[in-house]
């Protein structure tokens, strides 16, 4: 049974084909430039306000475009980059425990498991340092030592300490900063903001995006912007498993609709899931909270020795606890990355050794961590995320260990780019979460704060010059055929939504969505679960088109038209995320196919068949994907298994 | 548990609200405040019901975008978001009155959400060092004192949610202005454009239509994030200083 047609290969053109290390110099100085007095009459649409478009869109406007920016908060400050927790790495190598550019690159494609591009990360950990000299010159109050000099710590699936961060708020003070940056150009008239405002489509116009149709979500009004160039920042579509670490608000309309004006998807089924969550604590749970993965460099996770065992921890003697990271990956220990962490913790609970309510947790246990650096010290490096913990499940973790699972987190997956950041549709440039580029097939942690940020303030900025310096961009009428069409077809659908009048919520499609992914397309999967999705899908897609229920109109706030909107998207996303995972009939980083595995347990990659991102062209029907493969070649990092033992 | 909701449903700027009664049965302690608020939701949509618009996002109490002013207080009894506020704060039977941020800076947009836009436009007006991409030093250039970096960052976790506005029976933003002029003042990144700062911030507060600060601190009562009482003694001074500069 096939679910795909295989089109033709497709290779990312932009990279030199110079050494490595001298790629993006290479890149730049071929790039075309744009005369200062001519940035002026040059518009660019950023949507999203994130690391990423926050970071692009102060750059941006500092170079002297006039950018237009969106993003669907009340205020710029709010997305969701905010609640990143644990910090960012920077190869400084201030600790001089043998980091360097290579060191950053080499760790992230092998942390990755070989899935990602070796120019695209290469150039990631070149910029890397940058970002921290731009942060701290922005006044973001990162953490210090004693002698005034910045801290750093160490993250998963690493052996230096490279990871900048403040207390546990390292996503919150950097946007801040982006935020603060992207203010002052909106006080200098350089950046024109909407707030409140969702885009809906993507204007293509002679084969170039030149426009988004978006939706005052205040007013409810209509509104095509035209521009030279459109970037979008929006994040990822983690919350299509519903329940996620993701803010309620984001989702994937921008990319999917994106998508099906032609921009390729890849890699969908390249989803994290992030090792240390909060439980879910019933029914009514409308997110899960992330603890950050720094509280590894401290807490021993650990479960009973026995099964169903349901004495309190404190009973449990240290001889019938089973420390199972630290004896199964030795060198790594508790410190793995996060896929391998997630599935050890899965493994734990269904073979009968978890805990908590319905056996679904491990413990995160700082007793030791107390023991030997004194309490003060526990509560100045993770204060706030005891305090959260503590806010959310009414236990002390410092009297008793908190309970941890894995949830949805991030998605490596996102729209095609290449080298430049640009998608398959000329003038379409993607950055931070939103698009595939740097992390394979998983992230290691404090990565995602590196990729928004060098995307937005130093990649984007110098490959849109090259796109807008070789020019050929025609004013768009406002009254283009192109944009009329895009127009009705927003408004055609936001009809159709509220003309449904049904009887069910558009949560409880999210929930059903999200539930059967989580079971199918979760931390592991197979062919026949995933087959099985895979023929519920259309069939929930179709009763919400018959059966959802959305009141009040499409001319004022309506909260529950903008989630019936998003969740509509979700319902096809999760189509091409099922064939992706079927059609990567591998193992590698956050894609567990259980057919796929070595004698012990760990995943199998199969370089000699899979070694490709997998682009998908949308073939007119959410059924019918054309699938694109572009051949990754590693010269410098080989693939091997990965080992953390 | 059972409680009732007294909720002000008002459907847009220009009509008038009032608080409506809802029961809310077969709720959990373990619920957040917002996740009951999504319980009646879904009851009022089964009943043919508009559900209650209620700003939220990141659900964890760092994006700022939720807050309500529950029984009198913004947030509610707990020093935290609404959003990491749970039912076990409250008792079995309990009526919870549900309202808006009231202040002349945050007109009301529809049911619980209200127009906080105000506070960016502080922020724009010089809450920021102006430090260019690319123009940045080495990161280890200036170091920076450990208590100094402290401050400014317990400075730097305001969330912009409002509540310090809210809460204050001014109408005041002096809090949220305070906690940006102090972590940008302590930072040796923040000195050359410090004088000016404060005075732009300051003029674009009362721009607004905030009220002015009379020390009563509410404010600091019902801030989420902790942000000192001090800062406002230091936002005093700094503009005092500024002012007296004849830099206006």
């Amino acid at each position: 049974m096939t679910d795909y047609v295989t089109g033709d290969p497709i290779v990312d053109g932009k990279a030199p084909d110079v050494a490595l290390e001298n790629r993006w110099d290479e890149r730049k100085f071929a790039a075309k430039l744009v005369n200062p007095a001519n940035r002026r009459k040059l518009r660019v649409i950023v949507v999203g306000t994130g690391l990423a478009g926050g970071s692009a869109g102060a750059t941006l406007a500092e170079q002297g475009y006039h950018v237009v920016q969106f993003c669907v908060q009340d205020s710029p400050r709010r997305a969701h980059s905010v609640a990143a927790q644990g910090g960012i790495n920077a190869a400084k190598n201030y600790r001089n425990d043998g980091d360097s550019v290579y060191r950053l690159f080499y760790d992230t494609v092998k942390g990755g498991d070989f899935r990602s591009r070796e120019s695209n990360v290469y150039r990631l950990a070149q910029v890397s340092a940058q970002i921290i000299d731009q942060a701290v010159a922005q006044g973001v109050p990162f953490a210090r030592e004693y002698g005034g000099l910045l801290d750093t710590r160490s993250f998963g699936g690493v052996q230096v300490q490279r990871t900048f961060y403040a207390r546990g708020q390292t996503g919150q003070q950097l946007l801040i900063g982006a935020y603060q940056a992207l203010s002052r150009q909106i006080d200098a008239g350089n950046v024109e903001m909407h707030p409140r405002t969702e885009m809906l489509d993507l204007v293509v116009v002679g084969g170039r995006a030149r426009g988004i149709v978006a939706r005052d979500l205040v007013t409810g009004a209509i509104e095509t912007h035209l521009a030279d160039a459109v970037v979008l920042a929006t994040g990822g579509y983690g919350n299509v498993f519903y329940l996620s670490t993701n803010a309620k608000s984001s989702n994937a309309t921008a990319i999917w609709r994106a998508h099906k004006r032609g921009a390729y998807f890849a890699n969908p089924c390249f989803t994290q899931i992030h090792p240390t969550c909060i439980p879910r604590s019933g029914e009514h749970q409308s997110k899960l909270t992330l603890m950050s993965e720094s509280l590894r460099n401290d807490g021993r996770i650990w479960v009973p020795k026995r099964k169903g065992d349901t004495r309190a921890p404190s009973d449990i003697p240290e001889d019938e606890r089973d420390y199972y990271l630290e004896r199964l990956y030795p060198s790594f220990g508790n410190l793995v990355p996060r896929d391998i962490a997630s599935r050890a913790a899965k493994n734990q609970c269904d073979a009968g050794y978890g805990v908590g309510p319905g056996g679904l947790g491990v413990y995160l246990d700082f007793a030791d961590a107390i023991a030997r650096m004194g309490r003060p010290a526990v509560e100045a490096k993770y204060g706030n995320l005891f305090d959260m913990y503590q806010r959310i499940t009414a236990e002390d973790p410092y009297q008793v260990p908190m309970r941890i699972y894995p949830a949805i987190h991030y998605t490596m997956g996102g729209l095609w780019v290449d080298y430049d950041l640009q998608s398959t549709i000329p003038g379409l440039f993607v950055i931070g979460e939103a698009n595939f580029s740097d992390h394979g097939a998983n992230r290691l942690g404090a990565s995602a704060l590196m990729q928004g940020l060098a995307d937005g303030y130093f990649v984007l900025p110098a490959t849109l010059n090259d796109y807008l310096g070789h020019g050929g961009l025609d004013e768009v009428a406002p009254d283009d055929p192109a944009v009329a069409r895009t127009e009705d077809s927003v408004r055609d659908r936001l009809d159709r939504l509220l003309a449904v009048k049904g009887t069910r919520s558009v949560d409880s499609f999210h929930c059903e969505l999200g539930l059967l992914l989580w079971d199918h397309c979760g931390m592991s999967r197979n062919r026949e679960g995933l087959r099985k999705a895979l023929e519920r899908v259309p069939g929930l897609r179709a009763e919400f088109w018959r059966d959802v229920r959305i009141l009040g109109t499409g001319v004022e706030l309506n909260q529950e038209l903008e989630k019936a909107g998003r969740v509509a998207d979700f319902l096809e996303l999760a189509e091409l995320l099922l064939i992706d995972a079927l059609a990567r009939e591998e193992s590698c980083g956050g894609h567990f196919r259980e057919e796929y595995q070595t004698s012990d347990g760990e995943a199998q990659r199969d370089d000699e068949n899979f070694s490709y991102v997998a682009a998908w062209e949308y073939g007119g029907s959410v059924a019918g994907p054309v699938l694109h493969r572009e051949e990754l070649t590693f010269d410098h990092v080989h693939p091997t298994q990965r080992s953390y033992k | 548990m059972k409680l009732t909701v007294r909720i002000w449903r008002q459907a847009g700027p220009a009509t008038e609200g009032r608080l409506v009664s809802y029961p809310v049965d077969d709720v959990s302690p373990d619920m957040s405040f917002l996740e009951m608020l999504d319980v009646l939701n879904q009851e009022l949509i089964a009943n043919g019901e508009e559900p209650v618009a209620f700003d939220h996002d990141c659900r964890e109490g760092i994006c700022g975008s939720c807050g309500v002013v529950i029984n009198g207080q913004a947030h509610g009894p707990e020093r935290t978001t609404s959003c990491q506020l749970h039912l076990r704060s409250f008792s079995d039977g309990q009526v919870i009155d549900v309202e808006p941020w009231r202040a002349e800076g945050f007109p009301v947009v529809k049911d619980l959400v209200v127009d906080r836009s105000a506070l960016d436009r502080i922020v724009q007006a010089g809450g920021y060092v102006s430090a260019p991409t690319g123009s940045a030093p080495d990161a280890h250039a200036t170091p920076v004192p450990k208590p100094d970096a402290d401050l400014a960052f317990d400075n730097a976790t305001c969330i912009g949610c409002g509540a310090c506005v809210a809460a204050c029976p001014n109408g005041s933003a002096t809090l949220f202005t305070a906690a940006k002029v102090t972590h940008l003042s302590l930072l040796p990144q923040g000195q050359p454009e410090r004088a000016q700062r404060v005075l732009d911030m300051v003029d674009a507060m009362d721009a607004e239509g905030f009220g002015g600060c009379t020390n009563t601190g509410e404010c600091v009562a019902s801030c989420p994030k902790g942000i000192p009482f001090a800062s406002i003694a230091t936002l005093n001074r700094e503009y005092l200083k500024s002012a007296r500069s004849g830099r206006r």
